[in-house]
């Protein structure tokens, strides 16, 4: 449910404190200096898998891509059964139903973008069959896109509405937001629209499609992390956060872990409160794995090309 | 007016040669190299296995288009190699004098002798092909061909003792093929393999097709060895490490070049180090219509 605001939405977004640009910069720079080794990597790696949302949106996507990338998912080591599964699978609503006869019965989500991905840019009539096809497929979770047009020329309402409409259309399936920061211009419109994204009902916020660069930054990151924080000691409510995009490294993916340990507490480390949105991330967090247990180096060579 | 006082000299850091860039060790370490009579040359950078790590990363990465490359475009940059070297002689000169404790002239020698193997590896870029692939004959309906294809990513140990001529003689043959080298100089006389770097950096030679570390053989060589994504070593540095080493590649099935009884001076050593760093593709393909 939509929660209400007093007064007008753009007289309450506004009156958001304005982010500190060089002191989120530092802040993010200083974590991303924390050194993470031994036991606690190994940890680290191993909730970095279960929070991967392995993502294929590509115009070549094909079923058997789809259905190869679905069983990577559910076993992402063939070698190592103790390699947790990804906690969900990213496709287009036309790749749901060959991804949920793939996923069928194994616990990994089923995420699928909608909304006109990437632009956003189509009739809301458009947006909301093209949600409602994805969840009757069988996504059990949707990413739509923001009308960044709308939000940039100033009709936040329009993009309140639409995602109250998405939501409506979910149903059971949880909704993602994507903000598609590298579009908004600023870190304070950044905060603004996390806001607005959760006042309209989202259950996660996310940085960017992918396909705009840059996608997902640490600093961009720390403030979407803050708002979940704020917002769920405003109201009780929790909001999960996903970057997304340009997450390729092991070392990365721990940065963002250490910055939602110290951002938002100990309560968003778990996959149903923060995700990561990626496709090369996946084996290079394995292959790192693989370099606790063994003691040296792997290579690209022993693990599947996606 | 005050007396003019001398200029103060440019000293140089001497640091890695990773993926095109000169960094110093991710470690932040340096060790003081000496001359063999003890006297103090620089410092060189200490290399970690970190720094390991990233040199096989970009050799990999360059692994596709220096293969890629046609063998006679591989022979032109290697022979544009032995032009840069040629055009700093002195400096080599004087870097192979201080680090072997050589007199000048045997040290113009040593440096005309590794600028001309470089002359000679340039040469046999696009003969390898010839000499080692061919058509084969087979009984049935078919042309049958087999090509000489390059290994990958080769970890290559250059042997103590001759830090010019002995490093330029197992790397030029590495790369000449088509293969990237992740290279670990000699230990006690890093100095000119770095001043070699500044030379493969000016010639056309693209970032990461030769990577070289200078540090600790016995701190390099384990995570050098035992990288996956290494595909064959050149132990002729590797003194008494080697049969470690070799233990190490058997984990990944490595092609393991043992040292053997190695002239450097050996003006023609054909084919000997080309051959170890290669695979043979065979192709079958159906005559007739």
């Amino acid at each position: 449910m939509p929660d209400t605001i007093p007064g007008s939405l753009r007289a309450y977004l506004h009156g958001l404190p304005g982010v500190d640009e060089v002191g989120v910069r530092k802040r993010a720079a200083d974590l991303a200096t924390r050194s993470i080794k031994t036991t606690a990597k190994r940890a680290a790696l191993d909730l970095a898998i279960r929070m991967v949302d392995l993502t294929t949106l590509e115009g070549a996507d094909t079923p058997g891509k789809v259905r190869a990338l679905a069983a990577k998912a559910m076993r992402p080591d063939p070698s190592d059964a103790t390699a947790p599964p990804v906690a969900a699978l990213c496709v287009y609503p036309d790749m749901v139903a060959v991804a949920a006869e793939a996923l069928a019965g194994s616990g990994v989500g089923l995420a699928s973008v909608a909304t006109g991905f990437p632009s956003g840019r189509t009739s809301l009539e458009v947006k909301l069959a093209d949600t409602a096809a994805a969840v009757a497929a069988g996504a059990t979770e949707i990413d739509m896109v923001i009308d960044r047009g709308a939000f940039l020329a100033g009709d936040h309402g329009k993009v309140f509405d639409e995602i109250t409409a998405v939501k409506e259309r979910c149903g059971e399936a949880h909704l993602k937001v994507i903000l598609e920061t590298g579009e908004l211009v600023t870190y304070d419109n950044v905060r603004r629209a996390s806001w607005l994204a959760m006042h309209a009902g989202a259950d996660f916020i996310k940085t960017s499609t992918g396909k705009v660069a840059p996608a997902a930054t640490l600093p961009v990151t720390l403030i979407m992390l803050e708002a979940v924080r704020d917002y769920r000691a405003a109201t009780g409510r929790q909001v999960g956060v996903k970057p997304a995009g340009g997450i390729r490294t092991a070392k990365d993916a721990i940065r963002y872990l250490v910055l939602v340990k110290e951002i938002a507490g100990d309560d968003w480390l778990d996959p149903a409160w923060f995700r990561l949105g990626a496709s090369t991330l996946l084996n290079d967090l394995l292959m790192q794995r693989t370099k606790l247990s063994t003691g040296h180096y792997s290579g690209p060579d022993y693990y599947t090309i996606d | 007016m005050a007396d003019i006082s001398p200029r103060i000299g440019v000293r140089k850091t001497y640091k890695l040669y990773v993926g095109g860039a000169f960094p110093r060790s991710e470690s932040g370490r340096s060790y003081p190299v000496t001359s063999p009579a003890g006297d103090h040359l620089a410092n060189a950078a200490l290399a970690s296995r970190k720094d390991v790590r990233d040199a096989v990363v970009a050799a990999r990465k360059a692994f596709p288009g220096w293969s890629g490359r046609t063998a006679y475009n591989r022979g032109q940059i290697l022979y544009r190699i032995a032009e840069m070297m040629e055009g700093r002689r002195a400096q080599f000169a004087e870097e192979v004098a201080a680090a072997e404790g050589v007199s000048a002239a045997r040290a113009q020698a040593l440096v005309s002798a590794a600028v001309d193997r470089w002359v000679y590896y340039a040469g046999w870029a696009d003969k390898i092909g010839q000499v080692l692939g061919g058509a084969n004959p087979v009984s049935g309906p078919y042309f049958n061909l087999s090509e000489p294809e390059p290994t990958g990513v080769v970890g290559v140990f250059a042997p103590a003792g001759s830090p010019l001529l002995g490093l330029v003689s197992v790397l030029a043959p590495v790369i000449t093929s088509g293969n990237t080298a992740v290279l670990v100089a000699d230990e006690r006389a890093p100095l000119p393999a770095v001043t070699l770097a500044e030379a493969l950096a000016t010639s056309d030679l693209p970032g990461g097709v030769a990577n070289i570390l200078t540090g600790r053989l016995a701190e390099l060589a384990p995570p050098l060895a035992g990288h996956a994504d290494v595909n064959a070593l050149d132990l002729a540095g590797a003194g008494g490490l080697a049969a470690e080493l070799e233990a190490l590649a058997a984990t990944t099935l490595k092609r393991v070049l043992r040292p053997g009884a190695d002239d450097w001076n050996d003006a023609d050593p054909g084919l000997s180090r080309i051959r170890p760093f290669l695979e043979t593709k065979t192709v079958w393909h159906p005559i007739g219509r």
